[in-house]
């Protein structure tokens, strides 16, 4: 603790002399290089900003914000609608994320606390080579291997077990299904929330861990008590990312979910998200109003990305945790 | 973590046996549960990686022969061919992505970490800035390109892909410069400081070459990334023949877009070559992937010393 206060000290005081050093042209030339890459980035933000509001507003200035729930997405009619994608993009995310969740922070738990040494230096970085896979082989795989083995066995299964529910419908003709595509985000987003919750409860300090274990604790009661309670709001923040994540992956949920035209109740049937919405129809499009309602589609996700982001900076920042964000 | 096992109220009871019972056994079982859980978990992230993997292997491995790399995909479709005119497009497209991306990420990181103190409002801004170009979906970069570059050139091109893959890859390869740069000792800026320096000499003479393996290292995870990246270049760059093309400004053929129209297709003539250019875009991703943290892990060691 002490080092490393020392050691923001000096880099403090170092800077500060630093700044009251005079800075010769090679330093002013450098700085407005950085400065000006820095501010090249801020436009390119902006301009990202501007040129989906500007593409969708068309959109908006004929649908307004009942294009959010209305459901109708017909081009030959000119009638366009989030509502099914809405939906689909909700419960796929849903599904991915009450899969993933657990599933992460077992994974991280086992990574941080429990796995020996040599097997930690292997298996972590695989887990994080998962989400180097890239999300049209995801997908491709997806559609040709997992559609099928989840329509034959996975499916039915849950039809006969948890079908009063209503979500777990019969198995339709193919396993491309609102189902599948939960399944196919969880492979993307549990590398993502298992390395950053790893990285967390790495920093929990060996003195409280070893602590509680002097008190008694067993194994489990140190993570209950102790490690997830100190890391909760950065569980939270990683949690958060993984999310937003899900919300906006489009090729490989585009390729096994299907695209319906309209909201069914079972996740065995087919669905559609947003992303997928918008890959699919970009490639042919029919009338310039399309494009505008397609642009409108990527506003919303647009927002949602930036949200997700600010709530995990939010979280974190609220309980003071710098250590992996 | 055993201890000997005794009744409330009892006295000491030497013979009793030394193996946990009532309540800590109870402990004990649920921790355990909890163990295998935590293995169980990480097995299965493990076997899906491995699973993909073999899948792609296996329905790869028969399309590759030889010839596979060095022929273009036939003119109108179905079988036979081979993927050189997409992997050289993803090759230009990425590498000039690259070109885009590094220095611009490289520069905001040295802002980041040797010019602005700890407090800095910029500096603050910058990291926002950062994580929330991070965080927009991919698919709707490639909408502003199309914005911005397709619809005014009325074209594809590899170009607008580039442009796509760059902002893709700035947050990536800014963020890992910085992790690395923070490791430089300060030790090494100050004697370099001592001996009277300019800032900009010793920044670029010192403190770069001493965090280079770590900004390489950065910089190929990024590439790997955008390698694989298939919204983007889906809006940008996807009216594409079969033919080899080094025309950046136009239609550019590229690999991730090849499997998924083929897989998009339904057409199962189709397939085979869609699984050769999966497995062999997959396997240079990964070994990409390895080699950068071999690289990193090396270059790390030197760092602490």
């Amino acid at each position: 603790m002490s080092a490393s206060a020392a050691r923001k000290n000096r880099v403090k005081a170092f800077i500060a002399d630093r700044r009251a050093t005079e800075r010769s042209r090679g330093d002013q030339i450098l700085r407005a290089l950085c400065i000006g890459a820095g501010l090249l980035a801020a436009a390119v933000l902006v301009e990202i900003a501007y040129q989906i509001i500007s593409g969708a507003a068309p959109a908006i200035s004929k649908f307004g914000l009942g294009f959010l729930w209305h459901s109708e997405w017909a081009p030959n009619l000119n009638e366009f609608g989030a509502g099914v994608p809405l939906y689909g993009t909700a419960v796929t995310s849903v599904l991915a994320m009450l899969i993933a969740v657990p599933l992460s922070l077992a994974i991280a738990l086992y990574l941080a606390m429990l796995a020996p040494g040599p097997v930690r230096a292997a298996v972590g970085p695989l887990v994080e080579m998962l989400a180097a896979i890239p999300s049209v082989i995801l997908g491709f795989w997806g559609l040709i291997y997992l559609a099928p083995y989840v329509h034959t066995h996975v499916e039915p299964f849950l039809h006969d077990t948890l079908g009063f529910l209503g979500i777990f419908g019969a198995p339709q003709t193919t396993g491309l299904s609102t189902f599948t595509a939960g399944l196919i985000l969880t492979v993307m987003i549990v590398p993502i929330i298992a390395s950053l919750s790893r990285d967390l409860f790495l920093t929990v300090p060996r003195e409280l861990t070893e602590g509680a274990e002097a008190l008694g604790a067993t194994r489990w009661e140190v993570i209950r008590g102790v490690v997830l309670p100190s890391t909760i709001s950065g569980v939270a923040a990683a949690t958060t990312l993984g999310l937003g994540r899900a919300l906006g992956e489009s090729i490989a949920v585009l390729s096994v979910i299907g695209t319906a035209a309209q909201i069914h109740k079972s996740v065995f049937e087919t669905g559609n998200t947003m992303a997928a919405r918008i890959a699919n129809d970009i490639q042919y499009p029919v009338s310039k109003l399309q494009v505008h309602s397609i642009f409108y589609l990527a506003l919303i996700l647009l927002v949602f990305g930036i949200a997700t982001n600010l709530l995990a900076r939010a979280v974190a920042r609220r309980y003071d945790i710098h250590r992996a964000f | 973590m055993t201890s000997i096992a005794r009744s409330e109220g009892l006295p000491y009871d030497p013979t009793a046996p030394l193996s946990p019972s009532g309540n800590l056994r109870r402990r004990l079982i649920v921790s355990r549960i909890a163990q295998v859980t935590a293995i169980a978990a990480a097995f299965i992230a493990v076997a899906a990686l491995a699973l993909v993997t073999f899948d792609v292997i296996k329905a790869g491995a028969s399309a590759l022969r030889i010839g596979f790399l060095i022929h273009d995909p036939p003119q109108f479709g179905g079988t036979g061919g081979g993927i050189r005119s997409d992997i050289v497009g993803t090759a230009i497209i990425v590498a000039m992505a690259g070109v885009m991306a590094v220095p611009v990420a490289v520069l905001i990181a040295i802002y980041m970490s040797e010019f602005a103190g700890p407090k800095s409002r910029i500096a603050n801004a910058l990291r926002l800035g950062l994580d929330l170009m991070q965080g927009i979906p991919s698919i709707v970069i490639g909408l502003f390109v199309l914005g911005l570059i397709v619809q005014p050139l009325h074209k594809d091109s590899g170009f607008a892909g580039s442009v796509a893959l760059a902002i893709i890859m700035v947050p990536l390869v800014a963020r890992s410069t910085q992790e690395v740069l923070r490791l430089v000792p300060l030790s090494l800026r100050e004697a370099s400081d001592a001996l009277g320096v300019d800032r900009w000499r010793s920044i670029l003479r010192v403190t770069l070459p001493a965090a280079l393996g770590g900004i390489i290292t950065g910089s190929i995870l990024a590439v790997a990334r955008a390698a694989g990246e298939t919204a983007p270049l889906l809006v940008a760059d996807s009216t594409f023949g079969p033919h080899l093309t080094f025309n950046w400004f136009g239609p550019m053929p590229n690999v991730p877009v090849s499997i998924l129209i083929a897989s998009d297709s339904l057409n199962p003539a189709a397939f085979p070559r869609a699984w050769g250019a999966a497995l062999v875009l997959l396997a240079l991703i990964l070994l990409a992937n390895i080699g950068a943290r071999l690289l990193y892990a090396r270059s790390r060691r030197k760092l602490a010393g």
